[in-house]
Order: structure tokens, then C-alpha cells, then sequence
């Protein structure tokens, strides 16, 4: 065991995971973190908290995680290299691992022009790439990057996201597997709508042998309506939703819309299930959260695998 | 109370809009005396800066007048002269004398009755504008 | 070169408000170049300056040079004859040209007319476009020529990232992203495996990071 945690615990059983998300607050108000986690709990088996996603000021993702921690749950914390240098960055990884938090996703994260704060300065001190590196050196060598030797090692589970549907498509295998040669453990993808340009992704990955190196869990995330098909195809970089999943929308009675939104998303679930190479699926609901419960049963993986401490 | 009478200058390249002056003169078609025309080989000669200095030495209203976009003679000289005259127009907002005293005419050597109406739209427009804000005001030292 | 931008007119004619006697400088290298500060934008300037002064009322007496540099201190010297005279200095050099100007000539006050953007490269008459970062550390033979820190909005030395559509950058569809032209130029090259190995973190303590940069060839010193 790497790190021990709950989502490394069921993966490493060779269980199908399923992990969610949990969007922080735009405040310090913990109520809303108390809403999304009951409707996630039972439901999943460790919750991604975001950090600034979109460059918008929200909770931290540390602080977000150690009160999940605090209610039973599992947070994998995300980090980005918008915001902090590698000083910032190893320094949080103490005070997360001393929180509790075992689980790390590393991210280059959006450019701070997105979000509600464009005028600052960004930092992007290093890239995701070389983040996953030098988490790996924390863990299996106790040294910071500068060399010198951590009292109290954090010993994360160490993930990073992989998304088929940017450019160039030849080469983010190339990407991925330089994530896998950096030392990552995990990694969870962008939203799937297009599951034949998946397939021909996890080809080229499984020729590599890439899919037996680390857990690749498909990221699903359940569409609402048209109006928000149509904008996540057109206005949310790197993700591409075919024809034929908008005309599915489009089609379905005004009062079912939702309903085909859940359907589809429980079809690619299922599609995903019986992929080789795939350890699990990501679920993001996002501002759905209460939808989490109905797709897990409906994708039959309800309930999730209770491992021993 | 003296009428305004608006002092215009007019930059006309040789090959179409000075030929049509000519035109407008031998064929006695009557255009305002406030048009005074300095003669250039192409309106492509034509500089920001020589647009500026006139309004810069008292002009009311200051116009380009070249050859049909697509007939220069030197092939882009009153394309570059309509951008440089947009450009003027931007720096005249900017500095509060106003855009719409200078212009970008174009017309053909053969149109010397079409030159006489740009110089009576010119002149009437900038004798409604008023006179250039800085008239009289100190010159500028070198 | 050093590419510039003239800045509003109304920043400027707010600067010499309280003058009546200054000097327009312009620079005959980087900005006349790029259409910012020469001799022909000191031209424009200070007749704009002139009109909108007599406007309200005052009037401004303006002498209009240009300097071959404004980044060598030979070429500043040029002016100390007649400097005295004037009340301010408006460079229209890069910020490097005005802070020398500035330097040279501590008892006037010196502004600056141009806001001065990056290291770049003319695209056509007209377009210019950001090439380098200055980092002090050039990486340009690991990635066929193009620069990850200049021409990512993000930096990467291990690019794309997942925001990477058709070759666009994701922070605006006319930015290209830096990693689609790396790939495509290694690709070219023949030269794709460089891409297989990971780029180590960079040392910034080179870049700007690291605190104002000085050079010192004690070989060309006298």
C-alpha cells in the first residue's frame, strides 16, 4: 500500500471504483459541503474536491477535504500550478497528509482569465507533469525538491487527469505515458460523451501496456438538458459531444429531458464497465449531486465495497 | 455677425481626382472657393502626420481624394491612404477636434462633376461643424 | 525586437499638464520599427499634443527629437546642450529607454508614452506577435525551435494541457497553442521522441524570478 486510502484499498482489490466530486463553496460557508457530502456518502468510494476550479475563489481544497474527512468521507484533494510555487505546493502536501487527506490529483488547472479574477498573476511554477514527479519524491524518497530530508513523510496516492478529446489526439497517449513515467498512480478522465473516440484512445493505451501500469477511471457526467448539452459542447474546452447524444436530448419529451440525461449516462457507465483497462468511472453531477445515488444503483454498483482499516 | 467660411484643403493625387479638378474647371462647373488643393502624385504619399499639420495651421476640414478603389495607379496608394485617414480620424476624436472633419473621397478622372459636389458636401458639412476649435492659437516651434 | 504600444492619448496630455516647455524623444531602433516611437510617432504625438492643448486654452511649446538609441548612453548625451531648457522629457522609448533617459537626466522629470509589451517578431505590416519570455535559460533545442514559456499561456514545459482545440489555446481562439506548433515542428523534424522524455522543473532563479538581471564581460571592460 501507497498511501492506504480508501480509493487505493478498492482499486488495488481489483473492485470497480466509483469516485465523485464535490465542488467547495464560494465562501466559507460549510453548510453546502454538508448538502453535496450526504448525498455523496454510501454513494462513492472517495470525492474529488476542485481547487479554484475555473480560476473562481472558492474554499480551499485541503480545508474542503479535511471536513469530508471530519463526516466519514474520503476528499482527494486536487492541485493546481495556477496558484502556487513548489514552496506552496510541498507545504500544503504536509498539511494535508497531517489533515488526513491521502489522496492527490495533480492539474496544470485553467488559466486565471476564465474565472472571477483575471487580473492576477499567475504562477505555473512547474506543470502537472513534473507535480506528479515530485509527489512521487516526497512519498518513496522523503525529500523535498530542493534535497533536503522531510520529517513526517506524506505518502499520497497519486492521481492526474487525461483527457482524449484535446489536440493533438496522437499524442495524448504520449502525454499519458509520461504521466505513468513521472510516477502517477491514478488517473481519472475528462467527461466521456463520445465513447468510440474513447475506445480508439484506450487502444492506443493499451498498446503502449499503459492500462496495466496504473487505474483508469472514466469520467461520466450526467446531462441535465439541452441547453447544457449544447454548452459544454461549445463553450467548455476539451470536451466534444456528438450529434447524436444532442439529437437524444433534443428528442426526448420537455419533461423527460432529464430522465434521457441519467440514461445516457448509465449506458456509458455500463459501456465503461466492460472496457479492459478501465478501473472505474469518475461520476461528476456537478450541481446534481442528489442525481449520484439514482446512477449508482441504476449502473449496478450500488453498494460501493467497504474495505478493512 | 461674419458667416463662417470654413478653410477646406484637399489632397488630390495627380492621376484621378487633380485630373478631375481640371475637368470641373474646364467644363466651368462652379465648386467652393473654400477648397484649396494640394497636389500629390498618389494619395498613397499622404502621411498622418501631414493631415494633423494641416488642422495643426488652422484648416476647418481636411479631405483625400484618390482614384476608384482598384484603379490606382500605383495599385494600393488609396488603400493605404483610406487606412491612414482612418487612423486620423481616431487621433482627431482623441484630441477633441472631431472625426468628421476629414475624409476619404474616391472618383475617377472623368468625374470632374462628381469632384465639384465632394468639394460642396465638405464645405457645407464643416461649415456646420463650425470652425477648427484651435483657430488662432500659437503655432508650433521646431 | 522590443515591441511597444503608444499609450491612450489622454494618459499622456494628463502627464504635461502642468508643463508649457517639454521635449518629445523618440528612438529610431526597436520602436520605429514596430510603429510606436519614432520619428514619425513623435510627430504625431506632438502635433496631437499642440491641438489639444490650444483647445483648452493653453498653449505647449513641444521640441520634437529623435535618437538613434535611447539604451546607449552615447546616443542621451546628444541632448545635454539643450535639455536645460525644458521643463519634462516624454520618451518615446521602451521602458528601458525611459528609465536610462531618466537615469541620465535626474533633475527632469521623464514620462513615458508607450507601454511596452514583450520580445517579438513582425508577422506582416502591422502584426507583431510575443516570441520570447526572457527566462535566462533557453530551452529552444528541446522543442524544435519553439518557445514552451513564451508561447504557452501556461508555461509547459510538458504541454498540452487538456485545453488544447484544433490548435487554439484555450484562453482565446486566435492565441496558437504553443504545444500543437512544438509537436508539429518535431514531427517535421523527425524528431517526435524528444518529446517522449519529461522536461525537469526549470530554475527560475535565471527569469526575472531570480531579481533584476545584470550581465558583466570583464573582457570588454576597459
Amino acid at each position: 500500500m501507497k498511501s492506504g486510502s480508501n480509493l487505493e484499498k478498492i482499486l488495488e482489490r481489483g473492485e470497480f471504483a466509483v469516485t465523485g466530486e464535490c465542488g467547495p463553496p464560494k465562501g466559507a460557508d460549510v453548510e453546502v459541503i454538508k448538502r453535496k457530502a450526504q448525498f455523496l456518502k454510501g454513494n462513492v468510494d472517495a470525492i474529488n474536491v476542485t481547487d479554484n476550479q475555473t480560476s473562481i475563489v472558492r474554499m480551499s481544497s485541503i480545508a474542503t477535504c479535511a471536513l469530508l474527512n471530519q463526516m466519514g468521507l474520503e476528499g482527494t484533494m486536487q492541485m493546481v500550478s495556477r496558484d502556487r510555487n513548489r514552496i506552496a505546493m510541498q507545504s500544503d502536501i504536509f498539511g494535508a497528509y497531517a489533515l488526513g487527506i491521502r489522496n492527490i490529483l495533480c492539474l496544470s488547472g485553467d488559466h486565471q482569465k476564465f474565472g472571477n479574477h483575471p487580473t492576477a498573476k499567475n504562477v505555473f511554477d512547474i506543470d502537472s507533469i513534473q507535480m506528479i514527479q515530485m509527489v512521487k519524491l516526497m512519498r518513496d524518497e522523503g525529500k523535498v525538491l530542493g534535497g533536503d530530508e522531510i520529517q513526517g513523510v506524506p505518502k499520497m496516492f497519486i492521481g492526474a487527469a487525461a483527457n482524449p478529446f484535446a489536440d493533438p489526439f496522437e499524442f495524448r497517449v504520449v502525454r499519458l505515458a509520461k504521466k505513468v513515467k513521472a510516477g502517477v498512480d491514478f488517473i481519472q478522465t475528462q467527461c466521456i460523451y463520445d465513447l468510440d473516440k474513447f475506445e480508439r484512445w484506450m487502444e492506443m493505451v493499451r498498446k503502449r501496456g499503459l492500462h496495466e501500469k496504473i487505474h483508469i477511471l472514466g469520467g461520466v457526467t450526467p446531462l441535465k438538458s439541452v441547453g447544457m448539452a449544447k454548452y459544454m459542447a461549445t463553450k467548455v474546452s476539451g470536451i466534444e459531444i456528438p450529434e447524436k447524444v444532442i439529437k437524444r436530448m433534443q428528442d426526448a419529451p420537455k419533461d423527460k429531458k432529464a430522465e434521457e440525461g441519467i440514461d445516457i449516462c448509465v449506458e456509458t457507465i455500463q459501456r465503461l464497465f466492460k472496457m479492459e483497462g478501465i478501473h472505474g468511472i469518475h461520476l461528476m453531477a456537478i450541481e446534481w449531486e442528489e442525481m449520484v445515488e439514482t446512477i449508482v444503483k441504476k449502473a449496478g454498483l450500488y453498494p460501493r465495497p467497504k474495505v478493512e482499516d | 455677425m461674419s458667416e463662417f467660411e470654413p478653410e477646406i484643403i484637399a489632397f488630390c493625387c495627380h492621376y484621378c481626382a487633380y485630373t478631375a479638378a481640371d475637368l470641373a474647371g474646364s467644363m466651368r462647373i462652379n465648386y467652393p472657393p473654400n477648397v484649396k488643393i494640394v497636389k500629390l502624385l498618389c494619395t498613397g504619399k499622404v502621411d498622418v502626420l501631414y493631415l494633423l499639420k494641416a488642422f495643426q495651421a488652422g484648416a476647418d476640414g481636411v479631405y483625400v481624394a484618390g482614384c476608384l478603389e482598384g484603379e490606382c495607379h500605383f495599385l494600393e496608394g488609396n488603400l493605404r491612404a483610406k487606412k491612414r485617414v482612418e487612423r486620423t480620424k481616431m487621433i482627431l476624436e482623441e484630441i477633441g477636434i472631431g472625426g468628421e472633419r476629414v475624409e476619404m473621397y474616391n472618383l475617377s478622372a472623368a468625374e470632374g462633376i462628381r469632384f465639384a459636389e465632394i468639394a460642396k458636401e465638405m464645405t457645407e458639412r464643416i461649415r456646420n461643424l463650425g470652425p477648427n476649435p484651435i483657430k488662432g492659437g500659437v503655432g508650433r516651434k521646431e | 525586437m522590443i515591441v511597444a504600444e503608444r499609450k491612450p492619448f489622454n494618459e499622456i496630455l494628463a502627464m504635461v499638464e502642468p508643463f508649457e516647455k517639454i521635449l518629445v524623444i523618440g528612438c529610431k531602433t526597436c520602436v520605429t520599427v514596430c510603429s510606436a516611437g519614432g520619428e514619425k510617432e513623435v510627430g504625431i504625438l506632438s502635433a496631437s499634443l499642440d491641438m489639444a492643448r490650444k483647445k483648452e486654452g493653453k498653449g505647449i511649446e513641444i521640441k520634437e527629437v529623435t535618437l538613434e538609441r535611447q539604451c546607449d548612453p552615447e546616443y542621451l548625451e546628444q541632448i545635454r546642450g539643450y535639455v536645460g531648457e525644458y521643463q519634462a522629457i516624454l520618451s518615446m522609448a521602451c521602458g528601458a529607454g525611459v528609465q536610462f533617459m531618466a537615469e541620465t537626466y535626474k533633475e527632469k522629470p521623464v514620462y513615458p508614452t508607450l507601454n511596452t509589451k514583450f520580445i517579438g517578431v513582425a508577422l506582416e505590416q502591422g502584426v507583431w506577435s510575443e516570441r520570447c519570455a526572457g527566462c535566462g535559460d533557453c530551452v529552444l533545442d528541446k522543442t524544435g525551435g519553439i518557445c514552451p514559456i513564451a508561447r504557452c499561456s501556461k508555461s509547459l514545459l510538458n504541454g498540452p494541457c487538456g485545453g488544447s482545440v484544433n490548435g487554439k489555446c484555450e484562453i482565446d481562439s486566435e492565441v496558437e497553442c504553443g504545444w500543437q506548433l512544438i509537436y508539429d515542428r518535431l514531427k517535421a523534424l523527425g524528431q517526435l521522441d524528444k518529446l517522449e522524455e519529461i522536461i525537469p522543473v526549470k530554475d527560475w532563479s535565471s527569469s526575472r524570478d531570480g531579481g533584476p538581471r545584470r550581465i558583466v564581460r570583464e573582457d570588454l571592460r576597459l
